[in-house]
């Protein structure tokens, strides 16, 4: 049998940049292959820095960059890293970009810095990162990797910062650092609303967490494997 | 080839460098902004010890310099109360004083910036002395900023911060709430002594009537004794320059021991 060497290869047309497969690498995280409540991954951040919403939000977007810059180097460099230390490379590569962003806090957000100190630095032991470099950006090219970091990210994201919403209303009756239980109890004619000094410890943190997942996984129907 | 030694190696150590020179260049680049930030916190601090929080926080950071600097001057003292402008040659001043290194040293040894906050541009009026403190809680360093009226007995107001207290317990102590309990205490008791000011074991009682005592913070014992006593080891260290000021400079200070 002799094979058409003249056989034109059709060039299959370049995927679109938000494809539905790529859309979907995007909403997956968001409710169905959440990071933290279906692959339980993150959970101690999720604790820590939730007690108010300020914090919780520049803790979001800091992991957002670093997931989607990591996975796009470490996508780059897939084909280059040795196999044999493929966990410490990728482990160089986070803690770098972790350090950027806390240099950068420092620099121009002294306050901000000052109220997350710890925390920033913790991203690189944040399970979620490391778990989507090796789950992902080490088999991907760098476009889907980088949609794939942004994607898990806002998964985590929406979820630590329902948790601070709730800590922060409860806990210390504000949203964003402005108070909103004091009004609303002017309103219904009380003098005041308690709040729950719980939900300010680890421990409330940690029930309102349960309390979404539960939720949410209900509402999917989700079956663990 | 892949997954020969000297690959691995060359690998390793081109990835090593990437990333420090990364790393060095943006603490190059940044360095000045972050060192900025870090003298525009501390002002922010001592000014906090006679400024309500809301006031500060509605100003810009030009206007902090530039009120910092309308308001606060600056003189370094030592254990015996004496002026020191140079140490070994070099020339001394209240911002260059590191308060947490110098901690490490004897307390004979250290160095005792006093910051004088007056009416603007009028140095002669003096509302108020502020001494830096600094001193252990339970997990990390504490420190503060402790304000005395011109009388130098009567407190104006404290900050206090921390490095690593527990969150909603010992590190309470950055609250207004808390640090305001300070304000109008005083530090000599009645036989001329320094008597300085207890934070006490419990929360929710009241002191107003003594002039030596403030409320608690309940689940934060350590850390308040932690307060008690890094009050208390300062004063002692500044008593020598305080009474020298009431000594020497009667006409600045109001008050009679």
């Amino acid at each position: 049998m002799s094979t058409d060497t003249a056989e034109k290869t059709i060039k299959k047309p370049a995927e679109p940049f938000l494809s539905k497969r790529r859309k979907r690498i995007v909403t997956d995280p968001l409710v169905d292959n959440n990071p933290i409540t279906i692959q339980v991954l993150g959970i101690c951040s999720a604790l820590a820095v939730t007690t108010q919403l300020q914090p919780t939000l520049v803790m979001a977007l800091s992991v957002i960059f670093v997931m989607a810059m990591a996975n796009l180097v470490i996508s780059f460099l897939r084909n280059t890293i040795p196999s044999r230390i493929r966990i410490i490379a990728q482990l160089a590569v986070v803690a770098t970009l972790v350090t950027l962003v806390s240099e950068v806090l420092k620099a121009y957000s002294y306050d901000m810095y000052k109220q997350l100190s710890v925390f920033i630095g913790l991203i690189i032991t944040n399970c979620i990162v490391m778990g989507r470099l090796e789950a992902f950006a080490m088999g991907n090219k760098p476009y889907d990797s980088v949609l794939d970091g942004f994607g898990q990210a806002l998964g985590y994201s929406w979820i630590i910062l329902a948790v601070a919403f709730f800590r922060e209303i409860w806990g210390s009756g504000s949203f964003f650092g402005i108070p909103v239980l004091d009004p609303v109890a002017g309103w219904i004619g009380m003098d005041s609303l308690a709040t729950n000094g719980l939900m300010v410890t680890p421990v409330g943190a940690f029930m309102i967490l349960g309390l979404i997942i539960w939720v949410q996984r209900s509402l999917t129907n989700y079956v663990e494997q | 080839m892949q997954q020969s030694n000297s690959y691995i190696i060359i690998f390793s150590v081109v990835l090593t460098v990437v990333c420090g020179l990364l790393l060095s260049g943006s603490s190059q680049l940044l360095g000045p902004k972050q060192r900025e930030a870090i003298a525009l916190d501390t002002k922010k601090q001592i000014l906090g010890a006679v400024m309500s929080g809301d006031e500060i926080a509605a100003m810009s950071p030009e206007e902090i310099t530039a009120y910092y600097e309308n308001t606060i001057a600056s003189t370094v003292v030592n254990i015996e109360g004496e002026e020191v402008t140079e140490v070994e040659g070099t020339a001394i001043s209240a911002e260059t004083v590191d308060i947490g290194s110098n901690y490490k040293r004897a307390p004979e040894d250290r160095l005792y910036p006093v910051f004088i906050y007056h009416e603007e541009g009028n140095p002669d009026n003096v509302s108020a002395y502020i001494l830096p403190l600094y001193g252990a809680g339970l997990w990390n360093a504490i420190w503060g900023y402790m304000a005395l009226q011109s009388d130098l007995n009567t407190i104006e107001g404290v900050t206090f911060s921390h490095a690593g207290e527990t969150p909603g317990l010992g590190a309470r102590i950055t609250e207004e709430g808390v640090q305001q309990r300070y304000q109008g205490k005083e530090i000599w008791g009645d036989n001329g002594e320094l008597a300085s000011v207890t934070m006490e074991k419990g929360e929710g009682r009241d002191y107003s009537d003594d002039p030596h005592r403030v409320d608690g913070l309940s689940g934060a014992t350590i850390t308040a004794v932690g307060v008690n006593n890094m009050l208390r080891n300062y004063l002692s260290y500044y008593e020598a320059f305080l009474t020298k000021m009431m000594d020497e400079s009667p006409e600045k200070v109001a008050f009679n021991k």
